[in-house]
């Protein structure tokens, strides 16, 4: 593994209950960089996710982080790992009982032994860098999906992560919040010195703001490539993805036995 | 006709799969006391499971130990007048609170209104991805979550079982002594003279503080290995307050032919 990546994930085997999910994955993802990581609902983006962070442990293979084997570690070596890990959840995940100060405040408070004053500062500048500081004293419950989502985003970076993953960063959201959202990944990502892994199926967004795209189909990583070579690509499989197509590699059709066996009742009862 | 085959299967499925809740749920207290130095070092986060367990509770525990004991008061009476011996009705309310009723009618009214909430806040929790996150973010949902909640039912049990009794005796003193006009020297002297503290009052106290991890132990396992769902979480929260309520009932069994086994 060169010292520009960050992440680097090696014949990667992950399954649930016997069902393989991922198929031998290989990525690696270089300091400093946005990736997303694109793909159908299903194909096991989220997965992949959990699997760099140490939620899941993988059947066989391997993920590096920063030189360390993430799937080899103990509950103790994962926290140590994951205070250098920002996560942020497809709807936010904001602790509803906290304010939206205090949820940005909660890493620091776990943490780190900050004064109260520095602790305020702190968190009033994460708040700052997405917008929302004057919103610190509502709770979850008084934002938008949108404010949520970038509350979520403060917290997610609060400890200055290496590491920032998006799980789904854009769903649910209008085009104006999803603009800022956009844009705020790609910003704090640079203003902290980061390095970020977007999971999303948002094509038109991410060709924006990502350095790298990896797409994933079935579990395997079937093309990659930078925003450019991306739109210039003739694979079907990204073209169908890229164009949002009904039909192509990725079938419309959920797999079925044929009409005509179904209407003529040739087909087994469940 | 059922295929005795495929019953025979689903009744070896279905008590395997029990038996695996049953070891899960008890490494998960073993997780649980693992990870409770948090809950003592940061005290203010049990401190708020006690409130909300407890002093939140205090409304439907004094109000029932109240009717509980104005009943007890009036069955009671109407027994002992038979017999000539309404001056044992003190005597009668007390132990019956002490060592039965006081700690099984309040763990049930705990577990339906504290163990209940308990499970519903965790269940949403990791519905929402509020534990994963937390999880996320190194620190563990065990010793920040489910911890303080364990230990704020376990605390609050035996005295909201202590309160309960205390409005028992009194609500049978309001209507045995205020209303039916017992004498009010002997409700009291009875009652002094015929419960012993070691044998009675402390044996309740265990009783409660047994139901108190039980129903605790329930509450947050339920909670924690809901499926995210919302009819998962409502289907734990019933399971909640059913496996207590029989779990309780069961214990209170195996406790009293345990503690009061000579007394016969």
């Amino acid at each position: 593994m060169s010292d520009d990546t960050l992440v680097d994930i090696r014949e990667l085997h992950f399954g649930y209950d016997g069902r393989p999910v991922l198929q031998g994955i290989n990525m690696q993802i270089p300091r400093g960089k946005v990736v997303a990581i694109m793909g159908g609902s299903g194909c096991g983006k989220t997965t992949l996710l959990q699997c760099i962070s140490g939620q899941l442990r993988p059947s066989s293979g391997a993920v590096g982080f920063g030189g360390s084997e993430v799937s080899r570690m103990s509950l103790a070596e994962l926290y140590a790992l994951r205070r250098k890990m920002g996560m942020l959840f497809q709807f936010g995940a904001l602790f509803t009982d906290l304010s939206v100060f205090e949820n940005v405040a909660f890493p620091l408070r776990e943490h780190t032994a900050l004064s109260e004053q520095l602790i305020r500062d702190l968190v009033l500048m994460k708040l700052e860098a997405v917008g929302l500081r004057g919103a610190h004293r509502l709770m979850p419950s008084e934002l938008s999906g949108g404010m949520a989502r970038r509350v979520a985003l403060a917290r997610a970076v609060a400890l200055d992560p290496m590491l920032i993953m998006y799980d789904e960063p854009f769903t649910g959201l209008d085009p104006i919040a999803l603009g800022v959202i956009g844009q705020l990944i790609r910003k704090l990502n640079d203003a902290l010195g980061a390095t970020s892994i977007m999971v999303t199926h948002d094509i038109q967004e991410s060709l924006l703001i990502v350095d790298y795209i990896y797409f994933m189909n079935g579990g395997q990583v079937v093309a990659q490539g930078t925003p450019d070579e991306i739109r210039a690509s003739s694979d079907p499989f990204v073209y169908q993805f890229v164009h949002a197509a009904p039909d192509g590699p990725v079938h419309f059709d959920y797999p079925a036995p044929s009409a005509r066996d179904a209407y003529l009742g040739r087909v087994a009862r469940a | 006709m059922p295929d005795p085959a495929k019953l025979l299967r689903q009744l070896g499925q279905a008590t395997t799969d029990r038996i695996w809740r049953l070891g899960f749920a008890a490494r998960f207290l073993f997780a649980i006391v693992r990870y409770s130095g948090a809950s003592f070092r940061r005290l203010p986060l049990t401190l708020r499971e006690i409130y909300f367990s407890g002093v939140l509770s205090l409304v439907i525990i004094i109000v029932s130990g109240l009717f509980v004991g104005l009943v007890l008061g009036l069955q009671g009476y109407e027994t002992l007048q038979r017999y000539g011996s309404t001056e044992a009705l003190g005597i009668l309310v007390a132990l019956s609170l002490t060592r039965e009723l006081g700690p099984v009618v309040a763990a049930l009214l705990f577990a339906s209104r504290a163990g209940s909430s308990v499970t519903a806040e965790i269940g949403l929790m990791k519905a929402t991805e509020q534990l994963k996150a937390m999880d996320m973010m190194a620190v563990n949902p065990i010793a920040r979550v489910v911890a303080p909640r364990f230990w704020g039912g376990v605390i609050s049990m035996p005295l909201l079982a202590a309160l309960f009794s205390a409005m028992g005796v009194i609500g049978g003193w309001l209507i045995g002594v205020v209303f039916i006009g017992v004498d009010d020297g002997a409700f009291w002297s009875q009652m002094q003279s015929g419960v012993d503290f070691r044998y009675d009052i402390v044996n309740g106290v265990i009783k409660s503080f047994v139901f108190g991890i039980a129903v605790s132990l329930i509450a947050v396992f339920e909670g924690y290995d809901s499926v995210p769902t919302a009819e998962g979480v409502s289907r734990a929260i019933t399971r909640t307050v059913v496996t207590s309520a029989l779990t309780i009932l069961a214990l209170d069994f195996l406790l009293t032919s345990f503690m009061f086994r000579g007394t016969s």
